[in-house]
């Protein structure tokens, strides 16, 4: 299952400034709706609507794990802007996911 | 007999490494389906070990495998993997074998709550279903715990890791470096509690040395010693590569040591086939010349025979044994002697112990010479060295190779003392000593030991000629032991001796014949002197007689003139005088007879 939940690209920014952020999960675990959820409320407001996030189920597409050398599930990978960004875990701590995302310095 | 190679009906069952050694210390591979904890230090050959486990199960066992590879990439392993002699590439090609690299970088990766590694689980899965893997390494796993914050989270999963494994059936090595007091630095083996093998590499007197150790082996007998292990171009070997028992069958076939004197002293038959021989002795003893004999008897007989001469080139050896009418090169050339010239310093104790493995295994003779065996005590401490006879030996028994070793004894020591520790290890052991006696040096040999049979007690003179080696019994008399010149001098002696014996029993027995001749001629002469005695007696008794009776005639004519004479005086003087003379002549006979 690979889709695009959601894409947001209006207000004022140009292209460049959209966030490319893909979300691995391997089924819908409790981690997995944890993490995708978290993941919602955190771009709703710090991206503020510059965002596309593909989300990624490893148990459909398992042979899309070794190009981003994907091991800890659920993983996030900021693809854009560069460079790539990886974070981990369900995303519950907001200040790291944060930090790890550069919206916030460390 | 002990059932040292446990079948799998009896245990568990096992996936053969077919790596050398290995499988013969696990008593047949590693448990099948099970993971297998491999550790050591850096550069200890882990991953080379993994490697070669899964080339070999590809290659030889029809079983794909997969290599997990956490630290080198996919084209490095590849480059590092293509000095050995597995076609790496090819076995990728053929689906046969496949390289998972997966990579973790610590700093690219925020933590920010639950996670699990399912992404790990199912790249395994992915990678395991592409090529129907049957094995798989994980090298080395332990990166992880450098990657990831939440131990507690890695170690469940790691844990769940090995048992996914198990439970795939997957036959796995996972490589672990190890820790400080601990196999490993971060307690792998807990978690991997069928198979732990340690992997040792240090440097003793400069030359590595490699030890292999299987700490635990659940469900299976295995060897529990520290076994050498070398890393080359036909991969990983393991040693001992035969006999964790002994149970080498005895054979009472003899074989000859190519010297009839030898043999001679040997029972009068020569060797037991499969025994080990050690012939010591000062430098320049002939010991070399002896295993020259013992080559060539092999030959001859249509053997095939080896010799590792880690002093003399082949050339040399030819050309020297040449001069005591010894031709090697023709068996050379028949491809029944074949040479190893070596210095024993150019590798370390088990890499010879490999290369004496590989030429038996390639060779297949019946009879080794090592020339000299002492040439190898200074590659290791004594104890290393013992252990490294005692392999070389159990490996030659175990092929029924009749062994001989020449051993150098340096001067100023006792010739028992420079062989210590391997002589014991020996069927037979001939000592060859110098005896310098009168300004000239000679050869003696004898027989110290040579178990399972009756062996002469006695010092033969030990010489070389032009048509080979000759023993000779040396000369022991009053002065003591005489060999060379001396013993030539006395046995010279002792014929001029003999000589004078036999002249003198000649003389003495002529002596005697004359002496009879005499006697002979006394007793004939006697005898005539008795026979004309006896005749004049027996003249002179007549005479006495005839007047006798001419004068009782007067008388008879005087009484019957008187008859006044009375007739029994007549009678008894008559009948007297005639019986006296008859009775003194028979005892003069009898006298004389008896003098005769």
């Amino acid at each position: 299952m690979k889709r695009a939940k959601k894409t947001h690209n209006g207000g004022n920014g140009t292209k460049q400034d959209v966030w490319n952020l893909r979300l691995y999960i391997a089924g819908h675990t409790a981690k997995s709706l944890a993490a995708l959820s978290n993941l919602e409320t955190i771009c709703e407001q710090h991206l503020h609507g510059k965002f596309h996030v593909e989300v990624v189920d490893l148990l459909k597409d398992p042979q899309l794990a070794s190009g981003d050398q994907i091991l800890a599930i659920p993983t996030l990978v900021r693809r854009l802007p560069p460079p790539m960004k990886k974070i981990i875990g369900d995303l519950s701590k907001t200040d790291r996911v944060l930090v790890g995302l550069d919206l916030r310095p460390s | 007999m002990s059932n040292h190679q446990p079948k799998s009906k009896n245990g568990i069952e096992k996936a053969p490494t077919g790596i050398r050694g290995l499988d013969e210390i696990t008593g047949g591979g590693l448990p099948r389906g099970r993971p297998t904890l491999v550790c050591g230090g850096p550069g200890c050959g882990k991953t080379m070990l993994g490697m070669e486990f899964l080339a070999r199960g590809a290659r030889d066992f029809e079983e794909p495998g997969v290599f997990v590879a956490f630290e080198e990439t996919t084209p490095e392993l590849k480059v590092n993997f293509s000095s050995t002699e597995f076609d790496i590439a090819g076995l990728c090609g053929r689906k046969k074998l496949l390289f998972e690299h997966v990579r973790v970088e610590r700093s690219e990766i925020e933590e920010t709550g639950e996670y699990d590694l399912e992404g790990l689980f199912i790249r395994l899965k992915a990678a395991i279903d592409a090529i129907g893997a049957k094995r798989l390494v994980l090298d080395t796993v332990e990166s992880l715990f450098g990657s990831f914050q939440n131990t507690g989270i890695l170690r469940a999963e790691l844990r769940r890791l090995f048992r996914w494994l198990k439970d795939k059936g997957m036959t796995a090595v996972v490589t672990a470096e190890t820790g400080e007091g601990k196999l490993t630095r971060h307690g792998l083996e807990e978690y991997v509690a069928d198979c732990v093998i340690f992997l040792d590499h240090r440097v003793m007197n400069q030359n590595s040395v490699r030890r292999l150790r299987v700490v635990k082996y659940r469900g299976s007998q295995h060897g529990s010693n520290e076994y050498p292990y070398l890393i080359e171009k036909g991969g990983f070997s393991v040693l001992p590569l035969s006999s964790l028992i002994l149970d080498h069958k005895a054979s009472l076939q003899r074989v000859s040591t190519g010297i009839a004197g030898l043999d001679e002293m040997l029972g009068g038959k020569g060797l037991f086939r499969g025994s080990s021989i050690l012939i010591s002795g000062g430098a320049g003893t002939g010991k070399s010349s002896i295993a020259a004999h013992f080559l060539q008897a092999a030959c001859q007989r249509g053997e095939r025979a080896l010799i590792f001469a880690s002093e003399q080139s082949s050339d040399e050896f030819t050309r020297n044994m040449r001069s005591i009418g010894i031709d090697l090169e023709r068996w050379v050339r028949r491809g029944l002697l074949r040479f190893q010239g070596t210095r024993a310093g150019f590798c370390g104790l088990e890499k010879h112990l490999v290369m004496f493995e590989q030429e038996i295994a390639e060779f297949t003779p019946k009879v080794i010479v090592v020339d000299p065996i002492t040439n190898y005590g200074s590659l290791g401490d004594s104890n290393e060295v013992k252990a490294m006879m005692t392999r070389l030996i159990d490996l030659f028994k175990s092929r029924h190779i009749t062994a001989l070793f020449t051993s150098l004894t340096s001067t100023g020591h006792e010739a028992e003392d420079s062989v210590v520790g391997i002589s014991s290890l020996m069927d037979t052991w001939i000592l060859l000593r110098n005896l310098e006696v009168d300004g000239e040096r000679n050869r003696g040999l004898y027989v110290l030991k040579s178990r399972g049979m009756a062996h002469s007690n006695q010092i033969r003179e030990f010489l070389l000629t032009d048509k080979g080696a000759k023993l000779v019994n040396v000369y022991v008399g009053p002065q003591g032991l005489l060999t060379g010149s001396a013993r030539v001098r006395q046995q010279a002696e002792d014929r001029a001796f003999a000589r004078r014996q036999q002249e003198d029993a000649q003389q003495q027995r002529a002596e005697l014949g004359l002496k009879r001749q005499h006697m002979e001629t006394e007793i004939s002469r006697l005898r005539a002197k008795f026979e004309s005695e006896a005749r004049e007696l027996q003249g002179s008794l007549r005479a006495a007689k005839g007047r006798d009776e001419s004068a009782s005639g007067e008388r008879m004519e005087a009484a019957r003139a008187r008859q006044a004479v009375a007739s029994s005086d007549r009678r008894r003087t008559r009948h007297g005088a005639n019986g006296s003379g008859e009775t003194a002549l028979s005892a003069l006979e009898e006298v004389t007879l008896e003098k005769m």
